[in-house]
């Protein structure tokens, strides 16, 4: 890493610049962080879990809650009917008559959506409510993949989004059909991006209280902002604005957009509290945040260019579907627009053409997640570099180059209407690949491939925009629609700086930390102002609403502390410092302009020695005020709403600014892939990054790094993948598979810094860089190594030897008969025979009767007979983690007494739900034998689809092989010890 | 682990938990379904050790049971009873003297939101002691049962490295 010269590029003596420990730390190494379920809380507070839908799609016919209400310990029960009365739907960002509402009401459209709350006096008690809560559904087809979405008869999700499209919007910028049509080439790219989450170690936490005498909400969550969503919570509890007071607890434990989504949770718990009239309190589990979080969009995306002879690309073609799932969630669909101002990257491209179409599906509703719409657009866009390259026979560093944005025509404004704030594209692509030694990996692909092994290059140039504009969400509605609304833009950041009556400086911002470090980064600005140690500097970053300067735009989110926040810091310092200027002018007898704050005094330069010390200066305004110079007013405290100026609204033609700042990212990579298994090996990476003014070098390559962990997962593991019947398959870490430090290699990071003329400080951000970069570049690497012209992500290695060998063989399969499972559900089928001793006659007998069939079928009781051939009841049943309690139906068909019986039956749980059949033969053997055989298959989704088919197939077979073990037992009352060694046996047989 | 459970619990009933935690006595009662995390965050205001997934992947819950690193949330309470546990508020030397695992953490910016830490220090301070020669791959091996989200690792193994390092060389720590 090469941090270390940019550490004495900033200014003489100053604290920012230089990785100064941070103030966070000593408290989170020590155990003593306060996360939002470290907090005490009010006695009294109650707790809540939450039923979520195993299903993708169904109609909820009725919600039995009476057996859970009278559980001990139970306070309350909320459902759709009660939030319905109490709670009005979340606003929805496009125009269209559909309702939001952060719980099912009527109808499930996700597995895992939250379908009933249980509050109780603790978890564990909570969690039993739910197993007694009754819900019936009708499934209803589900719909998955956006293109199935958009066919003609695909099951509808939302009456109000006709064919499943929430918006269809078609832009064009310069003359896309000119160049189109006179271009010499057409080069393209498909691409199906897939869906990942940024999962923070730390889940969801909420703690709401209701006050009926002031119809006032008070409520703690670990959300990260945008404070626009207090807006969409207050109108969605029906109080006006200052009767929800929103606070943020000190530390919360990562983010990376996440967190936002916990907004329809905060409505949730905040009318569970209303409903039990006491403080209650929800602590998001792991399982509930992988189904039920927020995820980001998956997108399926047609890329055409027109392209010169050279490599010049004279226009792009976008043709873009985004997947929002099964709701509009506020902000959405903003994750489509964020990049609308640099929709032609790092490039200057002045023709356009854009179709943007946002669909719904039977998926967990999305949101923001780092990288927010950039991983979706640089994958094809430098995949299309990469296949342009392929296509005329260029280098793909040429072809980049030919396309970037020169260095002399910032700021730039792109055909979209972004301005592109600094940067020298091409210097610092030539420093990339001289300092992170491009040479020798060329050196090492040739070797490689001389040895005949799979080695490749990928690249990826990309601009990484920080700081949102609050309007580009508005580029989703047309002109006219925008008009009627109004505008909305700008990117407000608030600090406000207090001087007490030691004259300490405390620093107060909206910004929200996950995890980033902002308390020492805004000490070290602070301290500069002043001429103070960091240490002599108290931040406090934790929000409330009811008390501190905010807006809509405070928050954590696109990577807008350092260029946004942090200089607004300064300049509230700074407005401080001019104030205690003025009072030191009048008793140092010198002008105030040019007061040396220093070493924690204040003097004139002329005069060093009659100096003021600081900290007495800065009291003044409590303990003298009337002693203040008339234009000074107050020293005590500056609040600074800063807006930079350039973030306008939409224009009518449809350019938009979508950010303030515009960082530069070139990365390249040399991959090796394994040709048995398709295994990745990542030989190099270097990241070169234009990020501005680096204020604290520890933390830049501290993000750096993280974005470049989470991109490394998007590239080689994570997808939060639904069968096609829409149930999750990934939800446990055990099956979403995040990189461990053993996958993450050290990447080499570069810096080229053109300071960002925008911000105050002239930093940019970023945090989210990598995870647009990233991705790509290993693709392209790994499509170099392979000669592949397609390439999906993640880049699992059972993909990859596909490509190398060709699809394998299905395993022959020993049942002939074809599965009656919807495809995608987990299917398991099976066989085996077990010999008992007792007559066929009696153990027809045994099924007829509900007693007997109670203690025969595991984990049964109340087993109730409904008619002769059918019986109901309840099951418990644990498979791996999950241990659940299920309502089972079991119905007995084409029956052939005493010789066979097709037994059918259902099951259905908070869990998950499965169906099954098989057929039962008994055969006498004998005098008082019977031998029995049996075949079955069975089907199950729902939640305990996605723990792992192993655990799942295992777990069948046990509660199989124990049924028919205590059919023996009860047939022929012996022990089952001597059943064990059959069961083995019949386990082999299955 | 040396400890007498009663043969018998009543799943309905809170049984009592005593140990030692992080050389102090401590205790409580317990349903016998209670998680250590559980017990340890909220019975006994431990609130140092976290929660990451409740099933043992993401190694945020780590504690030492009997000096050897254990997954909170897969042990149950009163599986506790008379272990000597020991949590990352038992790792400094003093409340204003962090260990030297701690210090090099902080020198190499080895946490960001610091969930993920606690549990990476008990599983690291275990390593550094029995194994004082470690290396990286070693660090990576062991850092393989933990989930950072913050970091991607390269900070924190070279933290791990610092320590390892600093603990050799004695006059350092
Ligand atoms: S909380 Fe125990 S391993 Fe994740
Ligand atoms: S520091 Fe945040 S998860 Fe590791």
């Amino acid at each position: 890493m090469t941090l270390d010269v940019h550490a004495q590029t900033v200014g003489e003596g100053g604290w920012v610049g230089i990785s100064i420990p941070r103030v966070e730390d000593a408290a989170l190494l020590a155990g003593r962080g306060r996360f939002i379920d470290d907090l005490g809380m009010p006695p009294g507070t109650l707790h809540a879990a939450i039923l979520r839908s195993p299903h993708a799609h169904a109609t909820i016919e009725s919600i039995r809650t009476d057996a859970a209400r009278a559980m001990p310990g139970v306070a309350a029960i909320l459902t759709g009917t009660e939030l319905r009365a109490l709670t009005t739907s979340l606003v929805v960002g496009v125009k269209a008559p559909v309702e939001c509402w952060p719980m099912a009401i009527d109808r499930v459209r996700y597995v895992g959506e939250p379908v009933a709350v249980a509050v109780a006096t603790d978890r564990y008690l909570a969690e039993d409510a739910l197993d007694a809560i009754e819900v019936s559904y009708a499934p209803l087809p589900a719909v998955v993949a956006p293109l199935d979405a958009l066919r003609d008869g695909a099951p509808l999700l939302h009456e109000g989004f006709p064919g499943n499209i929430a918006s269809d919007r078609s832009f064009s910028y310069g003359d896309p059909d000119g160049a189109f049509a006179s271009a010499p080439h057409r080069i393209g790219v498909d691409v199906d991006y897939p869906r990942n989450a940024c999962t923070p170690i730390e889940t969801y936490g909420v703690v709401a209280e209701y006050d009926p005498a002031l119809d006032a909400y008070d409520v703690l969550a670990n959300f990260q902002g945008p404070f626009s969503i207090h807006a969409v919570i207050a109108r969605a509890l029906r109080v006006p604005g200052n009767r929800l007071r929103l606070r943020t607890p000190p530390d919360s434990g990562g983010s990376f957009g996440v967190k936002q989504g916990i907004f329809p949770y905060i409505v949730l718990i905040a009318v569970a509290a209303r409903l039990a009239g006491r403080p209650v309190k929800w602590i998001e589990d792991r399982m509930e945040h992988l189904a039920g979080a927020v995820s980001a969009t998956n997108r399926v995306t047609r890329l055409q260019a027109a392209v010169a002879e050279d490599g010049r690309i004279l226009a792009l073609d976008w043709d873009q579907i985004e997947d929002c799932g099964a709701h509009l969630r506020a902000p959405e669909p903003a994750t489509l627009y964020r990049m609308h101002g640099n929709m032609t990257g790092a490039y200057a491209i002045r023709n356009l053409r854009i179709r943007n179409r946002v669909v719904v599906t039977n998926k967990l509703p999305t949101g923001l997640n780092r990288g927010f719409g950039g991983p979706q657009i640089y994958f094809p866009l430098e995949r299309l570099i990469s296949r342009i390259a392929a296509t005329l026979g260029l280098d793909p560093l040429a072809v980049v180059r030919r396309n970037l944005v020169p260095a002399d025509a910032f700021p730039y404004r792109t055909a979209t209407g972004a301005l592109l704030d600094s940067g020298d594209y091409r210097a610092a692509l030539d420093v990339a690949l001289r300092d992170g030694d491009h040479e020798s990996l060329l050196a090492r692909r040739a070797a490689a491939r001389v040895e005949g092994r799979l080695y490749g290059i990928g690249y990826a140039a990309v601009v990484e925009p920080s700081v949102s504009n609050m309007g580009y969400i508005t580029t989703v509605l047309t002109a006219a629609e925008r008009r009627r609304a109004g505008p909305k833009n700008g990117a407000q950041a608030t600090a406000t700086i207090t001087l007490d009556p030691v004259g300490s400086v405390s620093v107060h911002v909206a910004s929200v930390p996950q995890g980033q470090g902002h308390r020492t980064v805004l000490s070290q600005v602070v301290a500069d102002v002043f001429g103070l140690r960091p240490s002599d500097i108290r931040v406090v970053t934790e929000l409330d609403t009811a008390k501190d300067a905010w807006s809509i735009a405070s928050g954590n989110y696109a990577s807008r502390f350092a260029p946004a926040v942090a200089g607004a810091a300064q300049i509230a310092a700074t407005r401080l410092r001019e104030r205690l200027a003025r009072i030191a002018a009048a008793q140092l007898n010198a002008r105030a302009d040019e007061l040396v704050f220093s070493a924690g005094k204040v003097f004139s330069p002329g005069n060093p020695g009659n100096a003021i010390p600081f900290t007495r200066l800065a009291a003044t305004g409590h303990w003298a005020p009337a002693t203040l110079p008339e234009e000074v007013e107050q020293s005590l405290r500056e609040t600074v709403f800063w807006t930079p100026p350039q973030l306008d609204a939409p224009n009518d033609a449809d350019e938009v600014n979508s950010s303030l700042c515009h960082g530069f990212i070139f990365d390249f990579c040399g991959v090796e892939v394994d040709r048995d298994t398709g295994e990745i090996r990542l030989d190099r990476y270097v990241t070169m990054h234009d990020c501005g003014r680096i204020l604290h070098p520890g933390m830049v390559a501290g993000q750096i790094t993280g974005g470049f962990a989470h991109a490394l997962g998007a590239a080689l593991l994570e997808e939060q993948s639904y069968a096609p019947d829409g149930s999750l398959l990934t939800g446990t870490l055990a099956d979403y598979l995040i990189p461990t430090a053993r996958e993450v290699p050290e990447p080499v990071i570069l810096h080229y810094e053109t300071p960002s003329p925008f911000t105050p400080l002239g930093a940019k951000g970023v945090g989210e860089g990598n995870t647009m970069s990233t991705p790509v570049c290993i693709a392209n690497a790994v499509a170099d190594a392979l000669g592949l012209a397609d390439i999906r992500l993640p880049l699992l290695p059972s993909r990859l030897s596909e490509a190398l060998h060709g699809a394998e063989p299905q395993p022959p399969h020993h049942e002939a008969r074809p599965p009656q499972a919807t495809q995608g559900e987990r299917t398991l089928f099976g066989r085996g025979r077990a010999s008992v001793d007792a007559t066929p006659e009696q153990l027809w007998a045994m099924l007829l009767d509900p007693a007997l069939l109670a203690r025969v079928v595991p984990g049964a009781d109340n087993v109730r007979r409904e008619s002769d051939t059918r019986f109901r009841a309840e099951v418990t049943l644990g498979i791996g983690p999950v241990r659940g309690r299920y309502r089972a139906e079991i119905a007995l068909s084409d029956l052939d007494p005493p010789r066979a019986v097709t037994l059918s039956g259902s099951v259905d749980g908070a869990l998950g739900f499965g169906r099954g059949r098989g057929r039962l033969r008994l055969v006498p053997v004998g005098q008082a034998r019977t031998e029995l055989t049996y075949d079955y298959e069975a089907a199950v989704g729902g939640k305990i689809a996605s723990i792992g088919g192993r655990l799942l197939d295992g777990a069948a077979r046990v509660v199989i092989g124990q049924f028919f073990e205590s059919l023996a037992v009860q047939a022929s009352g012996r022990r089952p010890s001597l059943w064990r060694r059959l069961l083995r046996l019949f386990r082999r047989r299955a | 682990m040396s400890r007498q459970a009663p043969a018998v619990l009543d799943a309905g009933q809170r049984h009592p938990v005593r140990f030692t935690l992080n050389g102090r006595k401590a205790g409580g009662e317990a349903e016998p379904r209670m998680l250590l995390h559980d017990f340890l965050r909220h019975v006994l205001g431990a609130t140092g050790t976290h929660v990451g997934c409740e099933h043992g992947i993401c190694g945020a819950c780590t504690v030492q049971i009997d000096g050897a690193p254990a997954r909170a949330c897969l042990t149950l309470a009163v599986q506790a009873d008379g272990a000597e546990i020991r949590t990352v508020e038992g790792l400094a030397l003093a409340p204003d003297r962090l260990s030297a695992l701690q210090e090099a953490f902080r020198a190499h910016h080895g946490l960001q939101c610091g969930f993920c830490t606690p549990g990476i220090l008990m599983s690291l301070d275990a390593l550094l002691r029995e194994r004082p020669d470690c290396g990286e791959a070693e660090i990576r091996e062991t850092l393989s049962g933990h989930l950072c989200r913050c970091t991607g690792y390269t900070p924190i193994v070279k933290a791990a490295l610092a320590a390892a390092e600093a603990l050799r060389v004695p006059h350092h720590a």
